[in-house]
């Protein structure tokens, strides 16, 4: 990947990056296999997978706190949520030719020189940089615990508020489609005009 | 272990997910896209916590704190954007994004505009 220059050895990498490179690049495909898939659920289903990994991969870096809450919010709540969000739009079973807009091409020259640029810029910077993962563990549950309940105690409170929040705007959004079409049916011919009028 | 291996699979992440953001018609899917993007940039935040642990005691642990915020508040965006992808599929009957043109500018533009004169007319 790049010359080192430090005491370490490029050539001789240690085991928790060889671990590291192996679920990395597990973790790469099910992110590809994500975004080009034309079956829905399986986009969700590999999304787990990407997620998943990207979880041993923060228990590798010894961030475990992080880790288990990587496996509880995104691959216990955010996947079901979007399973859910699929079942409810009833998405197609199977192959649906439409997943992919007509600006594919163009969004993979994007990405592809969005990703080259920004492997090349950050192996030319960290090249001669190493994580030193001995000793005590970075990100075990005291540590993180002490740190957020010391330093960062208002903009934890201020993030329950935002939850509080979202909860709310996502059960008033919900609501409030229901509200429209009851009140919609109510007066009945009068809400149908305008769309008669543009068919 | 060198610093470059997670920033590298974190670059590739956004990239996969910016990729899907462009190219994805079914707006649940660009959703996923966009979690891709928040779990390249954790991971990136981690990394660099890690690497500056050492001196933990000057950046308060800055970067794992910030992977929790990230983590929670992505929570709440996939909840109010799947209520907002839900809404629009019981309007429209669609989540195809390509289909949502009505602030659209274009050569179609002046049914709109029609169809948006009427609906005043009748509302007023």
């Amino acid at each position: 990947m790049s010359p080192a220059t430090a005491p370490h050895g490029f050539l001789s990498p240690t085991g928790v990056e060889i671990a590291f490179v192996l679920v990395g690049l597990v973790t790469f495909g099910a992110a590809l296999v994500t975004v080009t898939t034309r079956q829905l659920v399986h986009a969700a289903l590999w999304l787990v997978m990407a997620l998943g990994g990207l979880a041993v991969e923060y228990l590798l870096l010894t961030a475990e706190f992080i880790a288990w809450v990587q496996v509880l919010i995104y691959v216990g709540s955010v996947v079901v949520l979007l399973l859910f969000g699929l079942m409810l739009t009833r998405a197609p079973i199977g192959r649906s030719p439409d997943a992919d807009s007509g600006n594919r091409w163009a969004a993979l020259v994007v990405a592809v020189a969005a990703a080259a640029a920004l492997v090349w810029v950050v192996v030319d910077a960290f090249r001669a940089t190493w994580i030193d993962l001995d000793g005590t563990a970075a990100g075990s549950a005291k540590v993180t615990g002490a740190s957020l309940f010391q330093h960062w105690v208002l903009p934890f409170e201020a993030l329950s508020v935002l939850l509080l929040a979202a909860l709310v705007g996502a059960i008033a959004l919900s609501r409030k489609a229901k509200a429209d079409r009851a009140a919609a049916d109510i007066p009945g011919a009068r809400s149908d005009r305008p769309t008669e009028g543009a068919r | 272990m060198h610093l470059a291996y997670p920033a590298v699979l974190s670059a590739l992440l956004f990239c996969t997910g910016l990729y899907g953001v462009l190219a994805r018609r079914n707006a649940i899917l660009v959703l996923m896209s966009v979690e891709l993007m928040l779990n390249a940039v954790n991971l990136n935040l981690v990394a660099f916590d890690v690497w500056l642990s050492r001196a933990a005691a000057d950046t308060l642990h800055s970067g794992q704190a910030l992977t929790l915020f990230t983590i929670a508040i992505a929570a709440a965006e996939i909840g109010i954007g799947l209520a907002i992808v839900l809404a629009v599929y019981r309007n429209r009957g669609t989540s195809d994004i390509d289909r949502l043109r009505d602030a659209a500018e274009g050569p179609d533009d002046a049914p709109e505009t029609d169809r948006a004169a009427k609906k005043a007319e009748a509302t007023a």
